[in-house]
């Protein structure tokens, strides 16, 4: 237990979320102190992540169960950071639907510790508790505005799909722990016998439970509803900082335990993704409510990130954390213009309702377009740079199908993105919206379009940082 | 290393419409707003006959390189110029500043956006010409798509939306595959460098399949048959500036690219697919000017006589000679010239009566005879008459062709016939015949603005037309080298 203060980000949050959970009982109206305080301790913990974890060499605690490497602590930095931004921006839109209580960062936190335990899992038991932690959190946050049907309903699909997922997901733990008789990470991969098709099964079966996670088709039914059930700023929540954590564990998932395996599990990743790239593409062309598009939007994106996974190598890992850091970026900018399209105190989510935003609005119309060229994988937008890297570490595997069905798909899914445009810059103006809006509200719009503007002139900074990730 | 002027030549329009972004479009502020864009683009087109003049013409090596670490132990941006890019950098700050004056008349809304998407995309066109490395040039390729698609959707005509999904689409579908075939070149050479690429040469075994994505790509930016068809729409509904763009600069592109890499980097696929672009080029030459014949619309017969005339372009290229090459760069500049002329004709007439239809017109020419006359000129040079510059490009691309292969230098005469009778017979039925409709007997004869750019456009266009020797002394040692180095590794691998 030397290392013990490796897991101090972890145990922080625990018990800032004991602290609140008590302050919100004893202490009246204390919403707003405790969203404060919960900001505060998310920045706090990314601060300790930062300084305690990231340049340490991959070290394991509790009888290996749990790891601290650069892929993790980089990971939960950008968890905590997009939880941060997200809980930043929320406070107008929950106030405007009376939903500004004490719950919701303590449960935004408690997810987060779910993740963060996700993340850092090196044992299947370790990574279903840490899955379970951030689900229970999801389930409630999705149902946030429980006056709402659709809020209501949402919820309770998530919870119902998601436990199914949850319980083939546990079929498969147990038949890997069936036939390697462990359930750590690094045990297993020397146990297991190469030609037992049980384990295979098993992985099919924790992959489907994954997949689910990150809403891969053909697992991604629930994404549209719940995403626009949810209230907005949980959506948000949705689309970014679970696929993290699901995403990371896919990784060590995939190539810590079973790198032997990756003829078996190849192929499925490969489908998953080109299955996603393409479906969420197609599927977004019909949509007319903009939180179901950009759950299509957020598909098609997951598969592009899982292409990377697909390669078994290095730089596609790589590639898929850098593309995963980008998209959070754009999704940012993109939730704080729809967070921005208010006008009397009522949240507008169509996508009609954007029509002729760039008469009324032009810095925010500006900011939308630069956001959904990049989306759209545009140069010299960092969404393009984005699967840049993807499709260049897919190629170096000479995966070329997988390549041009990835390119080809992004020039379908260019079209939605563009009939937004069209719609904000070609079509009759309506009412403007409310102008006075929260000050980080603006500052996140600013700042994410002008990281997504300028990445061009800096690409290699990202690169830098993420190319220490090495798990191979 | 000395002043970066490539750079320069790149970022300064750039910061031009940065500063037209920051200064508020109120009424009054239009004509300063103008006056900003209009002289960030003539700074830009003199220091760009400044690099004309310090150009040395005697060797065939890159100038004025400029090599930075961009992506770290992946891709550096590197820019340079030699005789076959500097002139199409020159035609595009030509025509710019030549855009940016017409607007007045074509676009009544939100001048301030127009002259940013303008100059915005000044940048990515002397982006796509400078640069030496093929993700940059990717980068600048693709880039251009965004003003583009905003110039033709919201300052376009009734039919906009469409036009511009049309464009955006085609081209960014047939773009995807280049950045595959870029990809790939990476993994097979570990470098995206075009010179050193030069250097190394990519097997042989690889060079077909690169060579058609590439081709996909150039093939509809060109655009050839049978993927032309985005290029009427988008130029029927694009306002006479952006028209003019298109037709100018953003074809020459893809013109641009087939020698600078299909060319250069797949030499023996390039000698493989050689039947495949001379089909198709005579396929767009013939085909192309018979639609022409039958248009009703002058934008549109235009549009399609690009298309006639960009099918010689590609036919001369792969002459692989030197009289073809040549032939077929300045037909580019020689179209780039005349057809922005045209457009900017057309959208004189359009202005005053609203109406792009040739029924419309009739007998103007006693009503508007500045206009007649200048209208002839670009007519005539777009038929390829003898003392205009479109006569040199046809002239040198048909004799190579004759040389190469008898058959099709025939079937593309034919096209120039063609040629001459629709560009003849929209002169005769706009400016001559009887003036039936009484309406037209209001229009004004150019005012100075249009006048200064028609004339603008038809001096180098007369000029080039009996002296092309600039030109040709400009181009003539790089391409003599790159059809030595084709030769050179054509022969080798056989």
């Amino acid at each position: 237990m030397n290392n013990i203060q490796l897991i101090f980000p972890e145990i922080f949050i625990s018990l800032s979320i004991m602290f609140l959970l008590i302050l919100g009982v004893f202490k009246k109206d204390s919403s707003k102190i405790i969203h404060n305080i919960s900001l505060l301790v998310l920045l706090i913990t990314a601060v300790i992540t930062f300084n305690e974890t990231l340049s340490i060499n991959p070290t394991t605690l509790f009888n290996e169960s749990i790891i601290i490497d650069y892929l993790s602590s980089f990971m939960k930095i950008i968890t905590l950071l997009a939880a941060f931004v997200v809980l930043l921006i929320s406070s107008n839109y929950l106030r405007t639907f009376k939903i500004f209580k004490i719950e919701y960062p303590i449960l935004i936190l408690s997810s987060v510790l779910g993740m963060m335990i996700m993340i850092s899992s090196n044992d299947l038991i370790v990574f279903y508790m840490g899955l379970e932690l951030q689900s229970l959190a999801l389930y409630v946050l999705a149902t946030f505005n429980r006056d709402q049907l659709k809020s209501s309903e949402a919820g309770l699909k998530y919870f119902v799909l998601s436990a199914l997922s949850s319980g083939l997901l546990l079929y498969g733990c147990s038949l890997i722990y069936g036939f390697t008789g462990s359930t750590n990470f690094n045990v297993i991969s020397t146990q297991f016998n190469t030609n037992e098709y049980a384990i295979t099964f098993g992985i099919v079966f924790i992959l489907v439970g994954l997949a689910f996670k990150i809403s891969a088709v053909p697992f991604h039914m629930w994404a549209p509803d719940v995403y626009e059930g949810s209230p907005t700023s949980v959506t948000l929540f949705f689309t970014m900082v679970p696929k993290i954590a699901a995403l990371t564990v896919f990784i060590r998932f995939l190539y810590v335990p079973f790198l032997n395996l990756i003829d078996q599990w190849q192929m499925i990743l490969v489908f998953l993704s080109i299955a996603s790239m393409l479906f969420g593409a197609i599927a977004a062309i019909g949509q007319k409510n903009l939180k179901r598009l950009i759950a299509y939007s957020s598909i098609s994106h997951i598969g592009y990130a899982l292409a990377g996974l697909a390669t078994g190598s290095n730089e596609g890992i790589q590639s898929s954390v850098i593309y995963m850091t980008i998209y959070i970026i754009m999704n940012l900018g993109f939730f704080s213009c729809l967070l921005m399209m208010k006008r009397n105190n009522i949240y507008y989510e169509q996508i009609d309702d954007l029509s002729g935003l760039s008469k009324n609005h032009p810095l925010l119309s500006i900011s939308l377009l630069i956001i959904l060229f990049s989306l759209a994988g545009i140069p010299p937008l960092a969404g393009f740079f984005a699967k840049f890297y993807i499709f260049k570490s897919v190629i170096e595997q000479s995966m070329y199908f997988l390549a041009i069905v990835g390119l080809l798909s992004t020039v379908v899914a260019a079209f939605y993105y563009l009939r937004i445009i069209k719609i904000m810059y070609f079509d009759e103006e309506k009412d403007s919206y409310d102008k006075d809006h929260n000050l980080w509200l603006k500052l996140s719009l600013t700042v994410s379009t002008i990281i997504i503007l300028m990445y061009f002139i800096f690409p290699s900074e990202l690169i830098d940082v993420v190319s220490k990730i090495n798990i191979i | 290393m000395n002043f970066p002027i490539l750079s320069s030549l790149i970022l300064l329009p750039s910061i031009g419409a940065l500063f037209l972004f920051f200064t508020k479009s109120k009424s009054e502020n239009k004509i300063t707003a103008k006056y900003v864009a209009l002289f960030t683009s003539l700074v830009n087109f003199f220091l760009s006959i400044y690099l004309w003049f310090l150009f040395d013409q005697t060797t065939s090596a890159f100038q004025f390189v400029e090599e930075r670490i961009w992506i770290k132990g992946l891709i550096n941006y590197k820019v340079g110029v030699d005789g076959i890019s500097i002139l199409f950098i020159i035609l595009t700050t030509f025509i710019t500043p030549l855009c940016i004056i017409s607007v007045n008349n074509s676009v009544t809304k939100r001048l301030n956006e127009f002259l940013i998407a303008i100059l915005v995309m000044e940048t990515f066109m002397i982006g796509v010409f400078c640069s030496l490395d093929l993700v940059v040039f990717y980068l600048f390729f693709e880039a251009g798509l965004i003003p583009m698609f905003l110039i033709i959707g919201i300052w376009g005509g009734a039919r906009r939306v469409y036009s511009a999904f049309k464009f955006f689409l085609f081209t960014l579908l047939g773009s995807v595959l280049m950045l595959v075939a870029i990809i790939s070149i990476y993994w097979i050479t570990g470098t995206t460098d075009v010179v050193q690429l030069y250097e190394l040469g990519i097997d042989t075994k690889y060079q077909n399949l690169l060579w058609l994505a590439f081709f996909s790509s150039f093939a509809v930016k060109t655009p050839m048959w049978p993927v032309h068809t985005w290029l009427p729409d988008a130029h029927v509904e694009a306002p006479t500036a952006g028209s003019v763009l298109l037709a100018a600069i953003l074809l020459k592109m893809a013109g641009y690219g087939f020698i600078r890499f299909s060319l250069g980097l797949f030499p023996s696929a390039s000698e493989v697919f050689t039947p495949l672009i001379y089909t198709l080029s005579v396929i767009a030459i013939i085909f192309t000017s018979l639609i022409a014949l039958m248009q009703e619309d002058m934008k549109k017969l235009i549009a399609y006589s690009s298309v006639a005339h960009m099918g010689f372009v590609t036919l001369g290229i792969f002459t692989i000679q030197q009289q073809g090459i040549e032939g077929s760069i300045i037909q580019m500049i020689s179209h780039g010239l005349v057809s922005a002329a045209l457009f900017l004709c057309v959208g004189v007439v359009y202005d005053r009566m609203h109406s792009r239809l040739i029924a419309t017109y009739g007998g103007i020419v006693t009503v508007i005879p500045k206009y007649a006359i200048l209208f002839m000129v670009f007519t005539l040079a777009a038929l390829g008459l003898p003392g205009t510059s479109g006569f040199v490009g046809e002239f040198l691309i048909l004799m190579a062709a004759f040389k190469d292969n008898f058959l099709v230098a025939v079937l593309a005469s034919l096209g120039v016939i063609i040629g001459a009778a629709y560009m003849l017979w929209l002169y005769k039925r706009v400016i001559f015949g009887k003036l039936i409709n009484s309406e037209l007997k209001k229009m004004i004869d150019l005012n100075k603005s249009e006048a200064f750019t028609l004339t603008c456009l038809a001096i180098p266009t007369l000029y080039f037309g009996f002296y092309p020797e600039p030109l040709i002394n400009t181009i003539e040692v790089s391409i003599r080298d790159l059809i030595d180095t084709y030769n050179f590794s054509v022969a080798s691998k056989q």
